[in-house]
């Protein structure tokens, strides 16, 4: 998955990485974004000199962890970062780039980046083993919660994948499409009308609900009556993805862009973790909407009916329940979820076009290894590929970490294919 | 409007790499999810490694041209075994996410900077197409009628193509009148009636995976040769679902459909592509529409002529209703 996974494995993987304006240079410049685990760094003394060592400017980041320092011609530069102005705690990930040489060109600004990594996480240094042991069990630590935070958007958007393919037997490959599609919405009402991102959200998932049922409603419902085949209905949802994420791409743009609010919050440190709190907050809201999703499957009568078209739709159907009725919900439900899971993930990388497609073979892994079709078994798996997913940065390079989950997938359609919570009789 | 360059490049683009590339990539798809009814979603990847397998070993080991096409032939065998094991007993959809999964992690490794020392990152490999074009026949100059022409390199690149497309075609056309395609043809319409005939099921549906591989991944070469360098983003899901969609638009389960299909896919593509772009830069859209924006339009028009094909007419434009193996599950 493409170049913005790359900057979330980056991102999660506590490396700085430059967030491109989309303003166009006048003249040259250097010029980047300082962030330690997304977090921007202030107050850091970054100078820049000539090829000839010859001093040309020096800049601070501000509180939002932005430096820029124009310089006279296109032509190589050396900059360095003052590592002694670095905040407490923090550090070059690579101790012996503290000094880049960068080439800037005719007209445009370069981004310059350094890696920071909080202090005992470096590597390249001799200082790295001084307090290996107790800054291994920090990092799991601090992995383990980014894993859940993942793993928790993972559910969110394998509760409606997974339900929609229980009752329907749909496997909906536009289902990411509903993710980025929320985070656009929210992206709108809140970059472009300004109006504050809690309301935003809360705007994005009641369309995303709407959307949802207006899809059961005027497509896959409609496809359902005219007796098209299981097969024939997933190229349509890849179709169907296709031309939703090109209008996406149409209307938004190929860069990746963040919210408005809560782009620079300061991190807080929690035992060994430290996140902004957003991420606690958001993880909070994850949590209370699954709790909430999962007991109306378990307590309410509408749950109950969605669980037994789940289980056997002929049979539900011969028992009185409104099968149709069922599917609309949990179409409506499934988009409203998909569409929070969708600005609960742009507000933890960029909101881009790509962004569903990117997350979806990793709800798609949670999903299978949960069980298709159970809603809990997707819960379950969802988080378990979270976890693993960032767990795995300790053995494997981050860049590789999406790798080792979509091998989990395939061993597990390899050993139990039915899932963790899924029945034996469900593959064919 | 500049009419007349958007007429070249459409004819060009009728007979040009990517239609080829394609072609080969679709008639492989054939194989796989027309005649045998197995959702391979993974072909980018087959390609990919075939593409790769030969360029690392040219371009990173400097080892021979021939002995490149052998790894990569071989590479793309291993990865049909790799995935075809684990999932050909199981139902179609888990085998569609295993496919796209697999495609993803090949991918992946390409482009990862761990390993770019032999892939070469996200920048691949070139310098490794020498031997090829060492043994162009054609003396240097454009070959074509009109404007309609090409270079040297080109048309021999377009030659091999197309002589490979009509040897695939044959291949096709000749396995599915034996009897082995008509086992085949069997197990997609009733994998439990050809078994309880005695028939090995998994072995014919791994055979039809590793042939439409091996044909596939001859696009993958050309893909490679025809630009003398090999990328990993080349070879997305997305590659896969054009494939897909020029199967279902030429027809599943017909000889030529790939082939028909593929010139139809790049030839409404480039030609929708210059016609919107021209007109952008002629100020006849609406300034909705920009010169940056405006190819995001013909992938719109992909996925709802995806779409719109499989809701109205599933056996696309030669293939019969009766044969499409939509039904399976």
């Amino acid at each position: 998955m493409r170049r913005a996974v790359i900057a979330f494995t980056a991102f999660l993987g506590g490396l700085v990485f430059l967030l491109s304006s989309p303003a166009w240079a006048d003249g040259e410049a250097l010029k980047g974004t300082l962030q330690n685990q997304g977090q921007p760094v202030n107050g850091v003394k970054i100078s820049v000199a000539g090829e000839d060592g010859k001093p040309v400017g020096d800049a601070t980041t501000g509180s939002d962890g932005k430096w820029e320092v124009p310089v006279p011609e296109a032509g190589t530069y050396k900059v360095t970062l003052d590592q002694s102005t670095l905040p407490q705690g923090v550090g070059l990930k690579f101790k012996d780039r503290a000094t880049l040489n960068v080439q800037v060109y005719e007209g445009s600004e370069r981004n310059v980046l350094f890696a920071l990594a909080p202090a005992g996480q470096q590597g390249g240094g001799a200082a790295q083993s001084s307090s290996d042991s107790s800054s291994f069990w920090d990092r799991v630590a601090q992995l383990t919660f980014e894993g859940f935070n993942l793993g928790l958007i993972i559910a969110l958007a394998a509760m409606g994948l997974s339900l929609v393919f229980g009752t329907t037997g749909l496997t909906n490959f536009a289902h990411g499409e509903l993710l980025t599609f929320g985070a656009m919405c929210a992206y709108f009402f809140n970059v472009v009308l300004g109006i504050p991102l809690v309301l935003a959200a809360v705007i994005s998932v009641v369309i995303g609900g709407v959307f949802g049922y207006t899809q059961d409603r005027f497509f896959w419902g409609v496809l359902r009556k005219r007796g098209s085949s299981l097969v024939a209905m997933m190229i349509i949802s890849i179709g169907l993805a296709l031309f939703l994420r090109y209008v996406f791409l149409f209307f938004f743009g190929g860069e990746g862009a963040p919210f408005a609010d809560y782009n620079a919050q300061p991190g807080i440190q929690v035992g060994p973790i430290s996140a902004a709190p957003k991420n606690f907050i958001a993880m909070g809201i994850e949590l209370a909407v699954l709790v909430i999703v999962g007991l109306a499957l378990l307590k309410t009568r509408v749950g109950k009916a969605a669980r037994a078209v789940a289980d056997n739709p002929a049979l539900a159907a011969s028992s009185g329940i409104n099968v149709d009725g069922v599917i609309r919900i949990i179409w409506t439900v499934g988009g409203a979820v998909a569409s929070l899971a969708g600005v609960m993930l742009g507000l933890s990388q960029n909101v881009s076009y790509q962004m569903g497609f990117q997350i979806l073979l990793l709800v798609f892994a949670g999903v299978t290894l949960g069980g298709l079709g159970t809603a809990f078994g997707a819960l379950v798996g969802s988080i378990v590929v979270g976890l693993f997913i960032q767990l795995s940065t300790v053995v494997v390079p981050t860049e590789l970490k999406t790798v080792g989950a979509l091998l989990v997938l395939i061993l597990v359609m390899l050993f139990r294919p039915q899932g963790i919570l899924g029945r034996r009789e469900r593959i064919g | 409007m500049d009419w007349n360059t958007i007429f070249v490049t459409t004819v060009k683009a009728s007979i040009g790499l990517e239609t080829v590339v394609y072609a080969l990539a679709a008639i492989g798809v054939n194989i796989q999810f027309g005649y045998a009814g197995l959702l391979n979603f993974g072909q980018a990847a087959f390609l990919g490694v075939a593409a790769y397998g030969m360029a690392v070993t040219v371009a990173t080991f400097h080892l021979p041209f021939w002995l490149g096409i052998l790894i990569g032939l071989a590479a793309t065998i291993v990865l049909a075994f790799l995935l075809g094991i684990p999932t050909l007993r199981l139902r179609a959809d888990y085998l569609a996410i295993v496919t796209i999964a697999a495609a993803e992690i090949v991918r992946l490794i390409f482009r990862s900077v761990k390993f770019s020392s032999v892939f070469g990152g996200s920048d691949g490999r070139q310098n490794f197409s020498g031997d090829f074009f060492a043994m162009n026949p054609y003396s240097p100059g454009t070959y074509g009628i009109g404007p309609i022409s090409f270079n040297e390199r080109v048309t021999w690149v377009l030659t091999v193509g197309w002589v490979l497309i009509a040897i695939a075609c044959g291949l096709v056309y000749l396995l599915m009148k034996s009897p082995w395609g008509r086992v085949l043809k069997a197990i997609r319409e009733d994998e439990d009636a050809v078994r309880s005939l005695g028939k090995n099921v998994f072995s014919y549906k791994m055979q039809a995976l590793v042939l439409g591989g091996v044909v596939g991944c001859l696009g993958g070469f050309l893909f490679a040769l025809g630009q003398a360098s090999v990328q990993p983003d080349l070879f997305s899901t997305e590659f896969t679902f054009y494939a897909y969609t020029i199967v279902i638009l030429g027809g599943a389960a017909r000889v030529f459909s790939p082939v028909v299909g593929a010139a139809i896919f790049w030839v409404l593509l480039v030609f929708v592509g210059n016609t919107l772009s021209e007109a952008v830069s002629a100020g006849l859209l609406p300034s909705l529409f920009t010169v940056n924006n405006i190819g995001a339009v013909r992938f719109m028009l992909v996925g709802l002529g995806l779409m719109l094909l499989l809701i109205f007419r599933p056996q696309g434009i030669f293939g019969d209703k009766r044969e499409i193996a939509l039904d399976a599950r």
